[in-house]
C-alpha cells in the first residue's frame, strides 16, 4: 500500500456539491414511492374532486378543474419538499449513519443549503409530474411563469426548511408523524388547494390569512390565471418573511447542534 | 511540530453525570497509542468531542494543531474516525458510500484511492453491491475504509473488532499496523485488552472521566504487572487493568 501520510497535500473543496448530490440519488433510488406515488395520489384527488365539483366556476371564469390543478401541483411540492428532508435526517438519524455528514468538515450553512436544495428540486420534480398528468385535463395558461417559479421555489424551500427542523427535533419516526400530520397536512389541506377562501364564511377567511400556506398556494396560483384571492405582491412578502424565518430556525438549530451533536 | 492530538482540560457533564473530568493528554505523530477503560469511562465521550459529535463544556482539543471547534474543517480533514456502531446508508452501494465520503470531504477525482483501498481491504468482490447485503465484518471493513477515504494522518478506531471474527481482527490489525508504520497515527479503544498490549506503544486508562493511569505498554507492565508463584513476571495488560480499575495498583 502506498505511503497515505507524506504525500503532495490534497486539493480539498467543498463537500456541498456531494451532500446535495447524495441526497438528490437517495430520492431518486426509491423513485417508485418518493415520485409516482404522490403524483398518482394527485391525479386521483383530481379525478374525484374535479368530477364531483364539475360545472363550478371559481372567479367567474375558471372551471373548478382549472382552478384544482396547480393547486394540487404545489402541494405536491410542498409535501414533497417537507418529507425529503425530514425523513432523509430521521432516518440517518435513527439508523446512526449521520454520524459520516456529521465528521465531514461540513458548516452548518453547507449542511442547510444541501439539504433544503435537494428538497427544492423533489418537490419541483413531483410538481412537474402532476402538472403533466393532470394538464390535459385542462390545460392551464401560464400566464405569469416568474410567479409561478418563485412561489414554487419559495415553497418548496420553506417546506424543506420545516422538514429539516422536524427531522433534527424528532428523535422517533412518531414524532415525525406528529409534526407531519397534524401541523404540515392540515395547513396544507386548509390553504385553499381545493377553494377559494372567499367561498369560506368570514371567520374562517380571516383564519386563512394566519395560514402561510395559503400565500404560496395563492400566489402560485395567480402565476397560471393572473387572478387570486390576494395580491400577488402580498403573497410574495409574506411567504419571503416565512422563509426567512424558518431559514434562521434550522440555521441556529443546525449551528448550535441541537440534538446532533450530542 | 504539533502534536497529532492534544487534549486541555477537557470536562463534559451529561446533565448530573460527569462523563470527563478534566482531561488532559498529548499524543505524537506516529504513535499508536491505547484508550482503555471500562464501560462508561468516558471513552467514546472523549472521541465524539475530538471528532466534533459532541462539544465540551471545559476545555480545548486539536488535531495536528487544528482547533476542533473554532477550525473544525482543517481538524476534521486530519482526522479518520472508525465508529463503534455498524452503521451505514441503505440505500447505496460500498463504492457509492465511499465516493460519497470523499466527496463530503471536498475530495475530487479519487476514484484510484478508493480503489486502493477497495484492494486492500478486501472488499472488491462487493464494491458494487449494497451496504444491505453485507456480512458484519464486511460492513466493519467499509467503516474503515471510509475513515481512510481522505488520507488522515490521525485514525481514531472505536472498538473496531467488537463482534468479529478472528480471521478478520487479524487482517484488520495487520492493516491498521501497516498504516501505523506508514506514518499514521492511531488510536485505538478496545476491550481486547491482548490486542491493545500487541499494538499500543502507549496507553491511558480512563476510569469514571479521569485518567488514572497514562504511561507506554512497557513501563505500564513493568510497574503494575503481578508476579506468578513460580515468580515469573506476569506481564499481561489484563491483570494490569484490573489492578489499576480496582485501584490495587503495586
Amino acid at each position: 500500500m502506498r505511503n497515505t501520510v507524506n504525500k503532495p497535500l490534497l486539493v480539498y473543496g467543498s463537500g456541498f456539491p456531494t451532500l446535495l448530490h447524495k441526497e438528490i440519488k437517495r430520492f431518486y433510488k426509491v423513485g417508485f414511492q418518493t415520485v409516482a406515488a404522490p403524483v398518482l395520489t394527485a391525479i386521483l384527488y383530481l379525478m374525484i374532486f374535479g368530477h364531483v365539483l364539475e360545472g363550478k366556476e371559481i372567479y367567474g371564469r375558471l372551471s373548478y378543474t382549472a382552478f384544482l390543478i396547480p393547486g394540487l401541483v404545489m402541494m405536491s411540492v410542498l409535501q414533497n419538499a417537507f418529507a425529503n428532508t425530514s425523513s432523509s435526517l430521521i432516518q440517518s438519524k435513527v439508523t446512526g449513519n449521520l454520524v459520516f455528514v456529521l465528521l465531514a468538515p461540513f458548516s452548518h450553512l453547507e449542511f442547510y443549503t444541501a439539504y433544503v436544495l435537494a428538497a427544492v428540486f423533489r418537490g419541483v420534480v413531483v410538481g412537474m409530474g402532476v402538472l403533466v398528468f393532470t394538464a390535459w385535463y385542462a390545460p392551464p395558461a401560464f400566464e405569469y411563469p416568474l410567479w409561478i417559479l418563485s412561489f414554487a421555489f419559495l415553497g418548496a424551500a420553506i417546506l424543506g426548511s420545516m422538514g429539516l427542523i422536524a427531522g433534527i427535533w424528532a428523535d422517533k419516526y412518531d414524532q415525525l408523524a406528529a409534526f407531519q400530520n397534524f401541523i404540515i397536512m392540515p395547513a396544507t389541506m386548509l390553504s385553499g388547494v381545493f377553494y377559494s377562501i372567499h367561498s369560506l364564511p368570514v371567520a374562517w377567511q380571516t383564519v386563512s390569512h394566519f395560514n402561510p400556506f395559503f400565500y404560496m398556494i395563492d400566489g402560485f396560483r395567480y402565476g397560471f390565471f393572473g387572478v387570486s384571492d390576494m395580491s400577488p405582491w402580498t403573497s410574495l412578502g409574506i411567504v419571503t418573511c416565512f422563509f426567512v424565518l424558518v431559514s434562521v430556525v434550522a440555521l441556529r438549530l443546525l449551528q448550535k447542534g441541537y440534538k446532533l451533536r450530542n | 511540530m504539533h502534536a497529532a492530538i492534544s487534549i486541555k482540560n477537557i470536562s463534559k457533564n451529561y446533565g448530573a453525570l460527569q462523563a470527563l473530568d478534566d482531561i488532559s493528554l498529548s499524543i505524537e505523530p506516529g504513535e499508536f497509542f491505547g484508550l482503555l477503560g471500562p464501560n462508561g469511562a468516558g471513552k467514546t465521550t472523549l472521541i465524539s468531542i475530538l471528532a466534533g459529535l459532541v462539544r465540551a463544556d471545559h476545555g480545548h482539543a486539536s488535531i495536528m494543531g487544528a482547533d476542533v471547534q473554532s477550525h473544525f474543517r482543517e481538524a476534521r480533514r486530519m482526522l479518520g474516525v472508525v465508529p463503534q456502531e455498524l452503521v451505514f446508508d441503505p440505500f447505496f452501494t460500498v463504492r457509492e458510500t465511499l465516493q460519497f465520503q470523499s466527496g463530503y470531504f471536498g475530495i475530487r477525482n479519487n476514484d484510484a484511492w478508493v480503489n486502493e483501498i477497495i484492494a486492500h481491504l478486501d472488499l472488491a468482490g462487493k464494491a458494487d453491491s449494497n451496504m444491505r447485503s453485507l456480512s458484519g465484518g464486511m460492513k466493519r471493513r467499509v467503516l474503515v475504509a471510509q475513515a481512510l477515504v481522505h488520507r488522515p494522518p490521525v485514525i481514531i478506531l472505536d472498538e473496531p473488532t467488537a463482534g468479529v471474527d478472528v480471521e478478520l481482527r487479524q487482517s484488520l490489525w495487520q492493516f491498521i499496523s501497516r498504516l501505523n508504520q506508514d506514518g499514521h497515527t492511531i488510536v485505538l479503544t478496545t476491550h481486547y485488552l491482548e490486542e491493545a498490549q500487541a499494538l499500543c506503544q502507549r496507553i491511558a486508562m480512563l476510569k469514571q472521566g479521569k485518567i488514572v493511569a497514562l504511561d507506554s505498554t512497557e513501563n505500564l507492565l513493568r510497574q503494575h504487572g503481578s508476579i506468578k508463584k513460580n515468580g515469573e513476571a506476569k506481564v499481561d495488560l489484563e491483570d494490569v487493568f484490573v489492578n489499576i480499575m480496582s485501584g490495587n495498583a503495586l
